[in-house]
């Protein structure tokens, strides 16, 4: 009794301290299935596309986020003040028009992504191509293939196709040809190639490398 | 485990000392380890394994007087429609046998049909287009992305393209007469 007593308080321990809580995800994203094994990173530029089409920009905390802020501000005129820049930093997501951030900062709201309107991304007025320029911009010292590694498309598997490739849009309008995708992981399925070639021992996986 | 000595010294002994009754102080584990055991349990199932990944997209870069040459024997096109459905067609789309070339097909056989393209068809030659429709959703587009990489389809001999008018037309066509909605 007392040896099992033990074993069952030993795995208990374990499982609690093992478990990662995750933080409450404010944008509830289902991202799609695929076969690769490569582990996202944390930090990253993340573009959030959920299910009813809006879009969210993210500037993780190893990320130049006060330097893209700037950035932006200058380029694209917003005439924000130094106080509006220092609660602009604050905010996890970014999910408002340019037009709209000067107004929306000096309401000094606690802001919930689930009434954010989202970043314009039309084929008129796509405001992710200021975005992405503002992060080429500030990361143009730096080697190509880091930003690259760092550029990450989150979208919800029900989000249409046309928001999708406008984000694609901005990038390569921005001359960014490689970003990467959040996806689940999931092993190959039996039988098929990629299976085969990873059982070999060749690797197989082309897209991973 | 958990026990104290109650005996109370045990000095007194002898006539006239009441004999003290040992109460035993083993407590009953039971409950406790039914607890654990029960938290385990839900530690267990509802630690998920699955982490995100990144998958890598590259994106061709956009020049028009580059454009790709591909043998029609070696082509297979794959069209995205909404509601998951999938479309396909060999070569060239002729006017006067849409009917036989388009074909329509789900993400399940698509596997199926694309290793079999693949199988029959010289390496070189090989290319596969693939076209979303604006129904079509985003996890469509990455789902067909895996295809190729589990099929191991080479990077370069696949990419996106726009689709056309006649193509889109199909699509309509297609679903009004399979009644996807």
């Amino acid at each position: 009794m007392t040896a099992m007593c033990d074993v069952a308080f030993l795995l208990l321990s374990f499982f609690i301290l093992a478990t990662k809580q995750k933080p409450p995800e404010v944008l509830s994203v289902q991202t799609p299935n695929s076969v690769s094994s490569k582990v996202a990173p944390d930090k990253a530029i993340v573009i959030t596309l959920t299910k009813d089409g809006r879009t969210f920009l993210m500037l993780g905390d190893d990320t130049k986020k006060a330097d893209i802020l700037a950035d932006i501000n200058k380029t694209k005129a917003l005439g924000l003040t130094d106080a509006d820049m220092q609660r602009w930093k604050k905010q996890q997501f970014i999910g408002v028009p340019l037009g709209q951030i000067k107004a929306v900062l000096e309401g000094n709201k606690e802001l919930s992504p689930a009434t954010l309107p989202g970043i314009p991304t039309d084929t008129t007025n796509n405001e992710m191509i200021d975005w992405v320029k503002s992060i080429t911009n500030v990361y143009a010292g730096t080697d190509q293939k880091e930003l690259e590694k760092m550029l990450l498309i989150k979208g919800d598997n029900n989000a249409l196709y046309p928001s999708f490739r406008q984000i694609k849009d901005a990038f390569k309008k921005n001359e960014i040809y490689k970003f990467r995708i959040v996806t689940n992981g999931e092993a190959p399925p039996a039988g098929s190639e990629l299976a085969k070639s990873i059982a070999a021992g060749t690797g197989g996986d082309e897209n991973n490398k | 485990m958990a026990e104290l000595d109650t005996s109370g010294g045990g000095h007194k002994k002898g006539p006239g000392v009441k004999k003290q009754v040992k109460k035993s102080t083993r407590v009953d584990l039971t409950p406790m380890v039914d607890l654990g055991f029960l938290l385990i349990t839900f530690f267990v199932f509802t630690t998920t394994m699955s982490q995100a990944t990144a998958m890598n997209m590259n994106e061709p870069k956009d020049s028009k007087d580059e454009q790709i040459k591909v043998k029609e024997s070696g082509a297979m096109t794959i069209l995205l429609g909404k509601s998951d459905q999938v479309y396909y067609y060999f070569g060239q789309l002729d006017p006067a046998k849409l009917s036989e070339q388009f074909k329509s097909t789900n993400f399940k056989d698509i596997r199926g049909i694309i290793t079999e393209k693949k199988n029959n068809t010289p390496e070189g030659d090989l290319m596969y287009v693939i076209k979303s429709d604006d129904e079509s959703t985003f996890k469509n587009a990455i789902d067909i992305l895996d295809e190729m990489t589990i099929s191991g389809v080479k990077p370069g001999h696949y990419a996106e393209d726009k689709m056309s008018g006649t193509e889109q037309q199909l699509i309509k066509q297609t679903e009004l007469a399979n009644g996807i909605h």
